[in-house]
């Protein structure tokens, strides 16, 4: 049952200021030390803590770079790539926000990417050749919200099927006027 | 031959048909109770006083279910491929005798009939899996003719062996032949032999991966429905009962028994019972096995066949012939045959991948791991 | 649809293209393997998912908190209780709500349990794969008691809606504690039953060991995790390494296997059941007394922010990712499904195998279409 809007602070979503919560434990205040010291070599990236998770905002042009170094540094090592998430924020900001959650297994600790799209075309590299984990997950983002992946070809859609227009996942698919019959 | 001989035969072969499909109504029954329990729970309990009426159900039910034909099948070769596996399985039971004086056709050449004729329903798995237009239904099919030939040889050279104990191919005399031993006594290998090269012809668990093909449906029968797979049922279970039926007239005796005080048609009755009963506890073994065993690869299985069972087969042949040649006493083949018998299952077991489970997986404790952890974080 | 035309190396053939399709009797859900087999070797493998794909994340957006824990629970349809406590655990911990005691330790006793329910249908389901019937009856038997249990704690066998937002729904009854002793002593004896019946058959080791070997790293670098990734080698389990809820309470072992093939796969869940009835011994004899939820508004409005909580679920690293913009209703909820990452294996794990091997390396891998296609 789709839910009317019932509620008016729903109905416009401004932009509230986050809430600033460092709750970080050991392993995440070393990581958060050891990120602070290398992410020089890595202009325009911004460091933050969300919570528990540290989080590094980058361009989208250095991801591949980023995520190699992240992988095979040795102090770093994040072997694991855990999730692909997209948030769509295309109404306030306009922008697609890639949030790539990657945990080290060997160093037991984790982190989070932030790499924010321009909505009209959101293009990233992928990472297909650093985590081969990334396969799937960047086949969703792209049947779900359109993202487009560089260094890849494009596969037949993952989730739905051959023929579907429109992206789904996008705030601006009317999924409550949807209707197949 | 004139009339009355005519009747008098196509009556007493009707009168054989309708005992084989009796039988295998019960058969089906009893492999659903069996297995249930097996299982820890009740069969089919339902139609009539403890389920005795539910083969009929099903009977019924496949009668009236709709036979589908594929649209790109093969409209003769489909519709044959039943009769084509059902029809020697039924032919085999012209000249097995059930009791003393109750056969159709007792021929001397008894065995070597039921060897030949029975290898014929090979050819009705392969027109099914050809015939239903289905690529699971041909990779069942030709599996299955790979499996049920080469199952064949140890099938047939257990039973050579049991001809030339006895000296005969007549199934009467081979019977009259163990009054005093069995001749599972006599040749525990070749016994061993039989059965599973029976359980391989047959296409029964553990040798069911021919028709196990998505691991439930299939294989050559997945295109049939209705009337046309009751009779691919039909033949299953009559083989099963073969199999079983030779097994006890070849190597448990058939219908002799220690004690026989009645004599003329009691006797008969008597000797039939207990010949039936005999076959029951065969059957039940059969049964025992399918609920307990996963089944093998086909390539496992086509390995075992020709590594272990066909040289056995031979083994067992050239034993029991030189003990014959050599006029020895009987004794020495069940010695040394039980000595193969031993070496056989001490290959079997040499080339098991059992071991200590410990082996390949360990327990390691939480606390290790978070002592592991602490420490990583206070350095 | 293009036919895959490849020549083999070993003859002038054409591969054969069989096709495992949406419905199949494995029963994995709704799924499909496209299969290029050379006789009996398989060549190329294309797996097809999104039968299942209901959109679960969208309708999320437009619902109040409270009300997406019904929605988690059909996602991993055999292990609710573990999605429902993954995604309390997120909005809690965006909140900051402090669950009492009391609930956190019918948490775990629930969501262990859970673990082991869901690791009997995995054993029935696997016998059945590999052509043995009588698995799946004792492994059901077993399953339909812990479900008994459910059903007096939560009211449902299956979509329990039972874990909330701060902790429980409400008490347990009276005996429950009796019971879950009971439960557990049947289980013990259960789960040595089902071992003796199948894990050193020697028919069922010809058929997994050595089939579908995958090593270490290349489990991990594919994004496998829980059961399949520990019995090749690595050593991580959520609940120690990553401590949610009171797990760090207990002591319990950590199944690990060394090959990486079906066998280990199949063994390491069976020992994970051993190790989850001990830490519900343990759980049991320490519950205290107290709420069972924390005071949390009807309405819950978080404030603005993102949180990601990994748990462990029966099938792996279960990941809970939300975002707030500090209305009624999430701005997005993603889920981290375990059997999405796992299921993306398979390509690799089937490589020169043959094709009666496909279900059983599909079986070992345990995946539940519910969450993979969300």
């Amino acid at each position: 049952m789709p839910m009317k809007e019932s509620s008016s602070i729903s109905s416009k979503r401004e932009i509230k200021a986050p809430i600033v919560r460092e709750d970080l434990d050991q392993a995440g205040e070393n990581l958060h030390k050891i990120l602070k010291e290398s992410i020089s070599d890595f202009p325009g990236s911004e460091i933050s803590v969300s919570i528990d998770m540290v989080t590094v905002k980058i361009d989208s042009v250095q991801l591949a770079k980023i995520c190699e170094f992240l992988k095979y540094t040795e102090k770093f090592g994040f072997d694991y790539l855990s999730c692909i998430t997209v948030v769509d924020y295309e109404k306030d900001q306009e922008i697609f926000e890639m949030i790539y959650h990657l945990i080290s297994i060997r160093l037991h600790h984790k982190m989070a990417i932030k790499v924010p799209l321009p909505s009209n075309d959101p293009t990233v590299p992928s990472v297909l050749g650093v985590w081969k984990s990334a396969d799937w997950f960047e086949r969703e983002a792209h049947d779900l919200f359109g993202i487009k992946f560089e260094g890849r070809e494009n596969l037949p859609p993952l989730l739905l099927y051959e023929g579907f227009e429109g992206y789904p996942g996008r705030k601006s698919y009317p999924f409550h006027d949807y209707g197949e019959w | 031959m004139n009339m009355p001989e005519i009747v008098g035969l196509f009556f007493k072969a009707s009168l054989l048909l309708f005992f084989i499909l009796m039988v295998v109504l019960i058969l089906t029954l009893a492999e659903r109770k069996a297995l249930a329990r097996i299982q820890q729970r009740k069969g089919p309990n339902r139609v009539g006083f403890k389920g005795i009426l539910q083969p009929f159900a099903d009977a019924l039910k496949l009668l009236t279910k709709e036979d589908i034909l594929p649209a790109s099948a093969n409209k003769q070769i489909f519709w044959v491929a039943p009769l084509a596996v059902f029809l020697p399985g039924f032919l085999i039971w012209v000249t097995i005798p059930l009791a003393k004086e109750v056969v159709l056709a007792n021929l001397d050449m008894g065995l070597f009939y039921i060897t030949a004729i029975s290898v014929l329903s090979v050819m009705g798995l392969l027109m099914a899996g050809w015939g239903s237009a289905n690529k699971w239904a041909m990779i069942g099919g030709l599996r299955a003719a790979g499996q049920l030939i080469s199952y064949e040889i140890p099938f047939i050279m257990a039973i050579l062996a049991i001809g030339i104990l006895a000296q005969s191919f007549n199934l009467k005399e081979i019977v009259d032949d163990q009054a005093q031993w069995p001749f599972a006594i006599k040749q525990p290998l070749g016994l061993f032999i039989f059965l599973t090269a029976g359980l391989a012809e047959l296409g029964r668990t553990p040798f069911d991966i021919h028709h196990a093909e998505s691991e439930v449906v299939g294989g050559p029968f997945v295109e049939y429905s209705g009337a046309h797979w009751s009779v691919f049922y039909l033949a299953e279970y009559m083989n099963t009962f073969t199999i079983a039926v030779l097994t006890v007239l070849l190597f448990l005796g058939g219908w002799q028994s220690p004690v026989l005080p009645f004599s003329g048609t009691v006797q008969t009755v008597a000797s039939l019972s207990w010949f039936l009963i005999k076959t029951a506890l065969v059957i039940w073994v059969i049964f025992w096995i399918r609920g307990t065993y996963p089944r093998l690869r086909i390539d496992q299985l086509m390995s075992f066949g020709w590594k272990i069972l066909v040289p056995a087969s031979f083994i067992n042949i050239f034993l029991t012939a030189s003990v014959l040649y050599y006029a020895l006493p009987h004794w020495v083949i069940t010695v040394v045959s039980l000595g193969f018998l031993g070496a056989t299952f001490y290959f079997i077991k040499k080339g098991s991948l059992a071991g200590n489970k410990q082996d390949t997986v360990t327990i390691i404790n939480s606390s290790d791991i978070r002592a592991q952890l602490s420490n990583k974080a206070e350095v | 649809m293009q036919v895959h035309q490849q020549v083999s190396e070993y003859s002038d053939a054409i591969d054969l293209m069989v096709n495992m399709g949406p419905q199949h009797p494995s029963t994995h859900g709704v799924f499909r393997l496209v299969i290029w087999v050379d006789g009996e070797r398989i060549v190329k493998v294309e797996p097809h998912i999104g039968y299942l794909h209901r959109g679960s994340e969208k309708i999320c957006e437009s619902e109040q908190y409270s009300q997406i824990v019904t929605l988690f629970d059909r996602l991993d349809y055999v292990g609710n209780l573990n999605n429902e406590l993954a995604f309390c655990l997120a909005v809690e911990k965006l909140t900051e709500t402090v669950v009492p005691e009391r609930a956190e330790y019918i948490r775990v006793i629930l969501c262990e349990l859970n673990r082991i329910a869901s690791h009997m249908l995995f054993y029935g389901v696997y016998g059945l794969d590999v052509g043995a019937t009588t698995p799946m009856l004792y492994g059901f038997r077993e399953r339909e008691r812990v479900q008994e249990l459910f059903e007096s704690v939560t009211g449902a066998r299956m979509m329990h809606n039972y874990i909330r937002i701060g902790g429980v729904k409400e008490d347990v009854p009276d005996d429950f504690d009796k019971n879950v002793l009971i439960l557990l002593d049947h289980l013990k004896r259960g789960v040595d039953e089902c071992d003796r019946l199948l894990s050193q058959n020697e028919m069922f080791l010809a058929r997994t060991k050595g089939v579908g070997i995958i090593t270490g790293e290349d489990a991990l670098d594919y994004g496998v995790t829980g059961p399949a990734l520990r019995a090749s080698g690595v050593i991580e389990d959520v609940r120690v390494t990553d401590p949610y809820s009171i797990y760090s309470r207990f002591d319990f072992g950590i199944p690990v296997g060394s090959n990486g093939d079906c066998w280990d796969r199949y063994y390491v869940r069976v020992e994970e059941m051993r190790e989850s009835i001990k830490i519900v011994e343990q759980a049991i004899s320490d519950i205290p007394d107290g709420d069972i939820s924390a005071k949390v508004r009807r309405i819950i409005r978080p404030p603005v922010g993102e949180v990601f909580v990994r748990t462990e679920s029966p099938r792996g690293d279960l990941g809970v990712f939300l975002v707030s913009d500090g209305s009624d209703k999430p701005y997005r909820v993603k889920v981290r499904p375990p059997s999405f990452a796992n299921l993306q294996a398979l390509e690799y794990m089937l490589e020169d195998t043959y094709i009666a091997d496909a279900v059983l390396v599909l079986g070992s891998i345990d995946i539940i279409m519910g969450e993979v296609d969300r």
